[in-house]
């Protein structure tokens, strides 16, 4: 068996193999809608949804080592900005994709600014509050459309094409999570990216070494509340309705959950684990209430016996 | 109602809110100044800890009734069970990830919280339970003000249970090894101290706490649910920061400070009732930012 995972993880490793693993990968994900029937293609447009989540959070937890506890806050800011603005004030859906990002990452930096000097565990907490204000507030508001949330938001067009049928949003999240994965890769292999492992291993010799720990967890905070607010931008016009019970604390988890188990800061772990975290109450949907509990039992087995995740980033 | 009846009663309101903040509050404090463990299931076992009370009570009620003696014995039946239940969670997901990240163990504790909610939410489809009592609605009145007995016993209950665990902590050999383990831990493990059996007594009292708050709030609002749990673990949270983390007298000063900042804080105009997390949430983030060490902790130089 030892034998058998090395040979494949040697095989996987290299460089050719890898291309055409990813090259078959994405041939089987273009050419699902012609075999997959709606109940299956709506499945998979959401763990689309959740890998560009997921990947957005990983940024914070996996490379910079935040523990972030309200993701779902900046998904919601992304959100309601293109509800409000395409619903109430007529923009066009595309022009709010700019503005839910200057949003979201104002966001980021207002939550992230103040907070990053603070010790993981109080981070947490903080996050997790903020989280809570933001939904609170969309609650609480006329213009975000109070407990009942906004309804009737109008689907985009694209060049005159209007995209209305659930194989059309297909297409869109996936082009949005293999940007999310081609993103998220450039930026592990990037200057940043080494400063934040850096920071993530050692936050003082790090920073010894002239590295801005706080600037540096800044960024990480800033561009996973960007991914996160994209892909809020995109739910809101798929659902055509939201409210604030989408974002509630549990979305955060869920989200977190998809990064932990396939593997913290490691991207074909992540998408494991969005994978698994769409796909496991599918498949267990006879279990009926039970599910949410087994599945959060097998997230204790796998955190007692495999902390690092399903598949580990490799540590060197 | 005049001015003053009004803060009167909201006086009373922010007692007995901040007495059930401050019991989960010393069950947050002392697990983190034991072993620096936020431990996000503690809300769970608070809201566990009503629910197994509401069972309990449920059984023994045809023998000795639904009020203040039946509701007593559940609640001592319900603090050993339900703490005997944290120490096994200690065991079995805490202990193992001592030496792992940090990061690691936050994220078992949050798998632990998950566990107890979904059971719960399993076993009780999801329903608010009524959780019946006879108490009735006799109380005294002040001006206009009227205050029942059963908000009196519940904050007098919960003051005198803060008052024996001071008295177990700072009186007792247990208590002194607790306070020794705080500070450094190997340091007591040379003096022979068995610190593992005082980490699983920490949990013990803590928890035992948490359900001790749990059904105290079932008798109280009269009905239970599985994600109770989820705000009050919050705002407990706050009040051990508050207070200072790590201190005892913190946690109950925080959670009665809290209570009152609450009641009171709903008088506020634009401010109400629907704001009234949001103002909780934000006393908590600007707290951590600006006086992370509280009104009664000590200052701290974190070494990752």
């Amino acid at each position: 068996m030892a034998n058998f995972s090395t040979i494949l993880s040697e095989w996987i490793s290299s460089q050719k193999n890898r291309m055409s693993i990813l090259l078959t990968l994405a041939g089987i994900a273009m050419f699902l809608p012609l075999v997959s029937s709606n109940y299956g293609l709506e499945v998979m447009t959401n763990v689309w949804f959740y890998v560009m989540l997921c990947l957005g959070l990983n940024i914070v937890v996996g490379y910079a080592g935040l523990l972030d506890l309200g993701y779902a806050a900046f998904f919601a800011v992304g959100a309601y900005t293109t509800g409000i603005l395409t619903s109430q004030f007529g923009v066009n859906f595309w022009l709010t994709i700019p503005i839910a990002v200057g949003c979201s990452a104002c966001a980021g930096f207002i939550i992230g600014g103040p907070t990053l000097r603070l010790r993981s565990d109080y981070l947490a907490i903080v996050t997790l509050g903020f989280g809570e204000i933001v939904r609170l507030i969309a609650r609480n508001l006329e213009i975000t459309g109070g407990a009942s949330g906004l309804i009737g938001i109008e689907r985009p067009s694209i060049f005159g094409f209007q995209l209305n049928q659930i194989v059309h949003f297909y297409y869109v999240f996936l082009i949005l999570a293999i940007l999310a994965c081609f993103v998220s890769y450039r930026l592990q292999h990037s200057r940043l990216g080494r400063a934040w492992q850096y920071v993530r291993e050692d936050e003082d010799a790090a920073e010894a070494m002239g590295i801005n720990r706080v600037a540096v967890k800044l960024y990480a905070y800033v561009i996973g509340a960007i991914f996160g607010g994209v892909a809020g931008c995109f739910f809101a016009v798929k659902m055509t309705a939201i409210s604030p019970e989408t974002f509630m604390f549990q979305q955060s988890v869920l989200i977190l959950l998809g990064v932990v188990l396939g593997g913290m800061g490691k991207i074909p772990g992540v998408v494991i684990g969005a994978f698994a975290l769409v796909l496991f109450p599918e498949v267990f949907r006879d279990l009926g209430s039970m599910r949410m509990l087994v599945f959060a039992i097998v997230m204790l087995i796998i955190m007692l016996y495999r902390p690092e995740g399903i598949w580990p980033a490799k540590k060197s | 109602m005049s001015i003053q009846d009004i803060l009167l009663q909201q006086l009373a309101n922010g007692l007995i809110l901040g007495s059930f903040y401050a019991l989960v509050a010393l069950g947050y404090t002392m697990v983190y100044g034991i072993i620096k463990l936020l431990n996000f299931a503690h809300g769970d076992l608070y809201m566990l800890g009503s629910f197994v009370g509401f069972v309990i009570l449920s059984i023994l009620s045809p023998y000795i009734g639904n009020s203040w003696a039946g509701i007593l014995c559940s609640m001592v039946l319900s603090m050993i069970a339900v703490g005997l239940f944290g120490v096994l969670i200690q065991r079995i997901a805490y202990v193992p990830m001592l030496s792992a990240p940090r990061l690691s163990i936050l994220i078992t504790a949050l798998a632990v919280s998950m566990v107890l909610y979904n059971g719960v939410m399993a076993f009780t489809d999801g329903q608010y339970l009524a959780f019946k009592t006879d108490l009735g609605f006799e109380g005294l009145e002040f001006g206009n003000v009227f205050i029942t007995y059963t908000q009196m016993i519940l904050v007098g209950a919960s003051i005198i249970l803060m008052i024996v665990l001071y008295l177990f902590v700072h009186k007792t050999l247990y208590g002194k090894a607790m306070r020794a383990i705080a500070i450094d831990q190997d340091a007591c493990r040379l003096m022979g101290i068995n610190v593992n059996k005082i980490i699983a007594l920490t949990f013990f009292i803590g928890t035992s706490l948490a359900a001790a708050a749990g059904i105290m709030a079932g008798t109280y609002y009269g009905s239970i649910h599985f994600f109770m749990g989820f705000v009050i673990g919050l705002k407990a949270f706050t009040a051990a920061v508050i207070g200072g983390i790590g201190s005892i007298p913190g946690a109950m000063l925080g959670g009665l400070l809290l209570g009152l900042l609450e009641s009171f804080g709903t008088q506020i105009p634009f401010i109400g009732t629907e704001w009234k997390d949001v103002f909780s949430f934000g006393i908590l983030i600007l707290l951590l930012v600006f006086k992370p060490t509280g009104i009664l902790g000590k200052t701290e130089i974190e070494r990752m």
